[in-house]
């Protein structure tokens, strides 16, 4: 590889905390902290839960399923070799309201909505499954 | 009643140092003009101020968000601090004004200097990238490893969502947060220390280039070089000093989810600069409409419309119905707003240009853009941890 090209992306650190998350793809599925007394899914993770106060947390597989809350159009090639335009977003999983996740949209720049039902995808880069996102053809997460 | 603290702070002085992008001085030599030209103001002498404070304290990171620490500031001044503090997170930027009322209303300090500098416009000098929240290390970690790996290297794609979702749900339009930078500008043509003054219409507005929809170039606030001081006092010390003192009616903070990645709401609101809003309207008998004019953060034109919702300002969803058009706006209008050009024309204080101007207009001193016998000023700080205040002169 070339010393000037910069890398598509700059990866996320595994931490001792959110290492589960960026890692989980690696068999296809999405996992998010959920704690073991209340049920409440929390991201990002912590080491107790925010709600109850237990540390019986633990990552569940998740459905992957879930609904644009809010996008934008990203055009500023931020640095040298960045492909613009591409989609941001925050997806809200469909397991519990307000639990989000930020990614990217694999879809047409103008295609996105907010409230398009979306799936997860895993984008991998060395170590890490970065969760992606694509328009859900079944019809979404109802 | 309990006697709140800021009850017995008020600010005696205030200055802002040259505005570069770059400057030829060093963020310490831009230090040193703005504190000691507010401490001149107060009619003080460095001798006579014992605190002094900052936001953020000192960092190599940032690209120059971060380069005087307050003991840096307070050797060069030959100030001899019996208080001393940087804050880097918590309440906004505005937690070292906080901090400093509260050390004067425990008696730990009588004339505090609080100072904001920045340098990014030099850092990006150096590194155009400097200033992205991709960090230096090969690997991003902490809250920007949520964003930074999806390519999201600028706050402005985390503030587009919140500009997207207001705008689907209430159905919301560029013309109308056009307005936001159209009147900044138009009161920046007033303001010497503006980095932009040349006049800006909404076409130009319209057309300027997209950066992260449906957010523009100017809905940017602009990296500079300098620094912004105020001398917050003990009122029984301020009582004959050079200026009348502005009174500190209330204060409001809070801090949500954001400063660790945890989203609340629906993109539409910062739930958490409402909880500030109340905290500051409960303190006070005065009422929003009693506010004779405005400086609302504007890292992005969005915090704008967000901030004076969470304020009470205009009801939920009914800020961008507001500025339409800009009269209301206007150094004539109801709520005369971010009347020396807030950041997207003044720069980026980090708010500090905000609470400076709050002190311009209510010390008279706003010349072609003075407010007509202005008496109070709210003012909002923040995107990720919020601070506000209400400034009073008898």
């Amino acid at each position: 590889m070339s010393e000037t090209k910069p890398p598509a992306r700059k990866l996320p650190a595994l931490e001792p905390d959110t290492a589960f998350f960026w890692t989980s793809g690696a068999d296809g599925v999405l996992r998010i902290q959920r704690c073991g007394d209340c049920g409440l899914y929390q991201h990002p993770p912590f080491p107790r839960c925010s709600s109850c106060g237990s540390e019986a947390i633990a990552p569940e597989p998740v459905s992957g399923k879930g609904r644009v809350a809010s996008y934008t159009i990203n055009r500023e090639p931020w640095v040298p070799g960045l492909e613009v335009p591409f989609l941001y977003a925050a997806v809200e999983l469909a397991e519990q309201k307000e639990l989000y996740v930020f990614t990217n949209l694999l879809a047409p720049i103008d295609a996105a909505r907010v409230g398009m039902p979306v799936n997860v995808t895993f984008e991998q880069h060395e170590d890490v499954w970065l969760p992606m996102f694509r328009p859900d053809e079944t019809g979404g997460a109802a | 009643m309990t006697l709140h603290p800021e009850k017995l702070a008020c600010i005696t002085g205030a200055a802002q140092s040259e505005v570069g992008r770059p400057s030829s001085r060093t963020a310490l030599q831009l230090t040193a003009d703005a504190c000691l030209a507010a401490i001149a103001d107060a009619g003080l002498e460095v001798s006579d101020i014992d605190g002094i404070a900052c936001y953020p304290g000192k960092s190599a990171e940032g690209g120059g968000i971060a380069p005087v620490s307050p003991s840096e500031a307070a050797a060069v001044l030959g100030i001899d601090p019996k208080w001393i503090l940087a804050s880097a997170e918590g309440f906004s930027h505005m937690a070292p004004i906080f901090n400093a009322i509260t050390a004067i209303a425990c008696g730990l300090a009588r004339h505090v200097v609080v100072f904001r500098s920045v340098a990014q416009a030099t850092a990006r000098m150096a590194s155009r990238s400097s200033t992205l929240m991709s960090g230096s290390r090969s690997r991003v970690d902490g809250n920007n490893a949520w964003t930074v790996p999806f390519n999201a290297l600028s706050p402005i794609n985390t503030f587009a969502l919140y500009a997207q979702a207001y705008f689907e749900k209430y159905g919301a339009n560029e013309e109308q947060l056009g307005m936001i930078a159209v009147n900044n500008r138009r009161n920046a043509g007033h303001n010497e220390n503006a980095v932009y003054r040349k006049p800006l219409s909404l076409e130009d507005y319209l057309a300027s280039r997209v950066i992260s929809t449906p957010l523009r170039l100017f809905d940017c606030d602009s990296h500079i070089d300098g620094s912004t001081a105020i001398v917050v006092s003990h009122k029984d010390a301020a009582k004959d000093l050079k200026n009348p003192p502005l009174h500190i009616e209330s204060m409001g903070m809070a801090v949500g989810g954001l400063w660790v990645g945890r989203y609340e709401g629906d993109f539409t609101s910062m739930p958490a600069a409402h909880k500030c809003g109340e905290m500051l309207w409960s303190r006070t008998d005065l009422k929003p409409a009693d506010m004779d004019c405005a400086q609302i953060y504007d890292g992005f034109s969005i915090h704008v419309w967000l901030w004076m919702e969470a304020l009470g300002l205009v009801p939920p969803g009914e800020a961008c119905r507001f500025v339409e058009g800009g009269q209301r706006i206007a150094l004539d209008g109801d709520l005369p707003l971010n009347t020396g050009g807030g950041q997207l024309s003044g720069g980026r204080f980090h708010g500090y240009g905000h609470i400076h101007e709050a002190t311009v207009q209510l010390w008279g001193r706003g010349g072609g853009r003075q407010v007509a016998d202005a008496k109070t000023c709210i003012i909002s700080n923040g995107g990720y941890g919020y601070g506000a205040m209400i400034l009073r002169r008898d």
